[in-house]
């Protein structure tokens, strides 16, 4: 089909799905972002459910949202304030204020309109007849209406043809972004191989919506992102809760390990477990157990019979971890705990994302418990970070938290496929049968780890316990200079993994006015911010670390050279306070936002202007 | 003592295979001394090679127990024992696990972790010293107190009913319960040679004495003078009989038990209830498990063995259907399948 319309092209854009819970706007989001691929773009996604699982129809709190950040640069974040909002009624638009900016085109299903859904939505007038939306574009397309138009010979009653007007919507952006919509057809055939019809009246429909923006001329033009400048390879689209999955698998496989997971169901870490109990055919072994102790408890377990074990949980679940990571501390096992980050403390914002469990991270546990601490950067990094951490954890014998976020979790980016084979080798030190000289606590010189003697292994026989022992024999101790000695010894274990990873980069100039320090899921969104200072040639720079507990070797030289240190986090301060603890000769300034939303980059180059300043 | 293990190797053991170097240091006299000596004689008899066996503990004076059993063995945190047992076996379900716990570390702290462990039907061992009392921490009450015993900290004596293990077991789904006394050497080991047969998770209540808290707890069901009236033995198929002249036997009387003597009224051994441990229907084998001094003799030996899938078959099972009809053979596989694009 022929655009006649005027064509724009745009650097990056952000459209955000949005209508009640069965009116299918995560597959309309899906379905873009598959056309996104397909159209060479980056990008990134993000689900917005609603915290309620059958939530009253029509109101705000029923809104489900899915957005597409797509662009020709390199798309670092899901993106904030959207340039396109699809509205299917009117809570749609009400729940979505807050991310439109002026001149957001709103395509809105005009026919959703009635007293009954404005009451619902919690509009007194109704805003598309006000000045509510003066600043934006609203299109009024008659979304229901055109969509029963479309299937009216297909003899269905009313409510299965409406089961289809996401596709009408689908349609128009489809449209807006200059896309072929026969690059639908794939999955339309695929989903329902056996439903011809459904075939038809979705290929329909989604042409009925294309051909309606198209005659009705609805937009002054359209747009064309052109395709993204990305390595060449195969990708897929992947959420960071998958990715952290997957990245153990493939951790598992590089290091001739099992995987175990010992996990129990929580918001939004339960993505995790779901994902690796589907993979009974790779052998990977996971375990819902009957509540978070016995999910980190269970994981020791397999730990200690030789499997690469993970658990899974969200801030609550981590504190109820709190004893049993104190004694796979004092085991000295190899342990992966993945923390997707939600708003606390206490229940407090399940659904919201929050990076405020660093504190617990590093030192939540009854005496001297050193770990390693990583924080994962955006979802496909969950990939790598999750990899990493079960390449530390089984090469150091130690447990290691990995910090994810409940945004990274649920959103999606795209991964350039890698072979697991082009990863890192991880070997762990696993002794042999009759291994000479074995002693349960007698260290690698280097590494300061000890030896992984699994059950089964002919001639290790030995006992570890959750009491002191004798470094070496790993006899029970109460020698008071040996427990002084082994306390020393774990501290120092964790200290030199920092001889083990990468040294902390920098993006700009290395002596830049200002530097922009993050962790965890704000990279992007920083990343963004100082890539744009730097292009109009503002002297900033940013150091996102990745590596948390130890720090890198070079971060005292990183902090260097800088007139001002802004730590920009979503919790009250807290990798700040660790780096005036750790790195107190610097003056840090901070800039925080706990309101379980990300930060926008207009807030953050406010920030960062104004400290240029 | 000459066993094959699983591939059929002669493994020959002996009780000093599973002697440990390490200094024993419960209480003398303590019940626990006893039940080591029984674990020895039994491992050498699990057909299994020493590195196959795994002892896995919580916290308490019986959780000491792996440090004194030379095998593989992992000495916990309080009440966890059951959770960190269950990773040992599905990581490696070739090994022998044996839980060891107390009153207080299993019905108490990790109370939730051995009902779960008992209803999934992990094939684990577990011992559950029962000792009626806080002995670690020098004379708590614990869970399986009796009402009104003066300890630490119940100083008027508590005012709470105790859990009886048995029906704890029975009651999570439990397929096989058997209850020993600590100086019963014998009984105990033929119990745990009948634990170690089962398929599944086999729970053994120990009555064990504990010198300094609780001396004599269970004195109305071991000491001489009263153990052949106030215990009865359960065999699979055989009428449960008791007594010093073994006249004395339990009947079901309606729908509850009572204690009848032969010769009286009538009564001769074909009214006595023959036992069965197969039964699926919990019913008798609670009421078994219940039975209290001074109205019932207490029930000893295997109450409840019925057979059902474990947890950790099912789980090999599943694993390999799965992976024998998956095209995914590797992550690669699985990165590589599904929606994806290249880029040229």
């Amino acid at each position: 089909m022929a655009n006649r319309s005027k064509v724009v092209e745009l650097e990056h854009v952000v459209i955000r799905f949005a209508g009640d819970s069965g009116d299918g706007m995560q597959l309309t989001g899906n379905l873009f972002s598959d056309s996104t691929a397909l159209a060479g773009n980056d990008f990134a996604t993000f689900p917005d459910y609603p915290g309620e699982i059958r939530p009253p129809q029509g109101t705000v709190s029923g809104v489900s949202g899915f957005q597409v950040h797509f662009g020709h640069k390199p798309v670092h974040t899901t993106g904030d304030l959207c340039d396109v909002l699809v509205a299917m009624n009117p809570a749609s638009i009400k729940a979505n204020m807050r991310w439109l900016k002026p001149g957001t085109t709103i395509i809105f299903d005009v026919d959703s309109m009635n007293d009954k859904a404005l009451e619902k939505a919690g509009y007194t007038t109704d805003p598309t007849q006000d000045d509510t939306l003066s600043q934006y574009k609203v299109v009024k397309a008659p979304i229901t209406s055109m969509t029963l138009e479309a299937l009216k010979d297909f003899g269905w009653d009313r409510k299965a043809m409406l089961k289809s007007k996401n596709m009408f919507a689908l349609g128009i952006v489809m449209y807006l972004f200059n896309r072929d919509i026969t690059m639908l057809n794939a999955y339309f055939n695929n989903k329902f191989k056996n439903k011809p019809d459904v075939i038809k009246a979705n290929q329909t429909v989604v042409a009925a919506g294309y051909s309606y923006a198209d005659t009705m001329e609805i937009f002054a033009n359209t747009y064309r992102i052109e395709p993204a400048n990305l390595a060449k390879g195969k990708y897929r689209d992947i959420t960071g809760n998958v990715a952290t999955a997957w990245g153990l698998m493939a951790a598992a496989e590089r290091s001739g390990r099992q995987i175990f997971c010992g996990s129990y169901p929580i918001t939004p870490a339960t993505d995790i477990l779901a994902e690796l109990v589907k993979y009974k055919n790779l052998k990977v072994k996971a375990f819902q157990a009957e509540d978070e102790i016995a999910g980190i408890c269970s994981s020791l377990g397999a730990s200690f019979a030789g499997c690469l074990a993970v658990t899974t949980t969200s801030g609550p679940g981590l504190s109820l971890k709190s004893e049993a990571l104190g004694l796979a501390v004092m085991t000295e096992l190899p342990l992966v705990v993945v923390d997707v980050q939600r708003g606390g403390p206490s229940t407090g914002l399940p659904t919201k994302s929050e990076q405020s469990d660093l504190m617990q991270a590093l030192y939540g546990r009854n005496g001297d418990a050193p770990l390693i601490v990583l924080a994962a950067r955006s979802s496909a990094d969950c990939f790598y970070s999750a990899y990493e951490a079960a390449k530390l954890a089984m090469e150091h014998m130690t447990p290691v938290i990995l910090l994810t976020e409940g945004a990274l979790g649920n959103g999606s980016e795209i991964l350039r496929i890698p072979r697991v084979a082009d990863l890192p080798a991880i070997v762990p030190p696993i002794a042999k049968d009759n291994e000479p000289g074995y002693q349960p606590y007698k260290r690698d010189e280097e590494k300061l780890s000890r030896m992984w003697a699994i059950p089964g292994t002919e001639g290790l026989r030995h006992r570890i316990s959750g009491l002191e022992k004798a470094n070496g024999s790993g006899n029970l101790s109460l020698d008071p200079k040996n427990h002084q000695l082994m306390t020393e010894l774990r501290e120092e274990k964790v200290q030199r993994v920092a001889n083990f990873i990468p040294e902390q980069e920098i993006v700009g100039d290395p002596n830049a006015d200002l530097l922009v320090v993050s962790w965890g899921g704000t990279y992007g969104v920083v990343l963004s911010v100082v890539e744009k200072m730097l292009e109009e040639g503002k002297s900033v720079a940013h150091a996102h670390f990745r590596h948390i507990m130890p720090l890198p070797k070079n971060t005292a030289k990183v902090l260097s050279g800088h007139k001002k240190i802004l730590v920009c986090e979503n919790n009250n301060g807290q990798f700040v306070n660790y780096l005036r603890e750790k790195m107190p000769d610097f003056k840090y300034e901070q800039y925080n936002k706990i309101q379980g939303l990300p930060f926008l980059t207009a807030e953050l180059e406010n920030k960062f202007n104004d400290l240029l300043k | 003592m000459e066993n094959t293990n699983l591939n059929n190797q002669v493994v020959n053991l002996t009780k000093e295979d599973f002697v440990c170097d390490q200094i024993v240091k419960w209480c003398p006299g303590c019940g626990d001394h006893a039940i080591l000596k029984v674990l020895q004689d039994v491992f050498p008899q699990l057909g299994k090679r020493k590195e196959d066996i795994c002892v896995v503990s919580g916290i308490g004076c019986s959780s000491r127990f792996p440090h004194y059993m030379n095998t593989y063995g992992f000495h916990s945190i309080h009440g966890r024992a059951c959770a960190i047992a269950t990773g040992v076996k599905l990581a490696n379900p070739n090994l022998s696990v044996w839980i060891v716990s107390g009153d207080g570390d299993c019905t108490a702290i990790g109370g939730n972790h051995f009902i779960h462990a008992v209803r999934r039907n992990m094939d684990m061992n577990l011992l559950l010293f029962n000792n009626r009392i806080y002995g670690m921490t020098k004379g708590q009450f614990s869970p399986c107190t009796f009402r009104g015993t003066v300890t630490k900290t119940s100083p008027q004596g508590t005012y709470e009913d105790p859990f009886n293990v048995g029906e704890l077991v029975i009651g999570a789904g439990g397929k096989f319960f058997a209850r020993g006394v600590d100086v019963n050497t014998k009984e105990l080991t033929d119990i745990c040679l009948r634990a170690k047969n089962h398929d599944g998770m086999s729970v053994i209540e120990v009555l064990q004495n504990c010198m300094i808290f609780s001396n004599g707890v269970h004195e109305n069901i071991t000491g001489k003078d009263v153990r052949d009236d106030m215990q009865v033995k359960c065999e699979h198929g055989k009428p449960l009989i008791f007594g010093k002249e073994r006249n004395k036997g339990l009947r079901l009387n309606g729908n509850k038990l009572e204690v009848v003597t032969i010769g009286e009224n009538g009564i001769t051994e074909k009214d006595i209830l023959v036992h069965d441990e197969k039964e699926e229907n919990t019913g008798i084998h609670m009421m078994l498990a219940h039975m209290m001094p001074p109205a019932f003799p207490v029930a000893i030996g295997v109450i409840r063995n019925v057979e059902a899938p474990t947890y950790d078959d099912c789980l090999t099972d599943v694993i390999e259907r799965e992976s024998a009809k998956s095209n995914i053979k590797t992550v690669d596989d699985l990165l590589n399948s599904g929606t994806t694009w290249d880029i040229k």
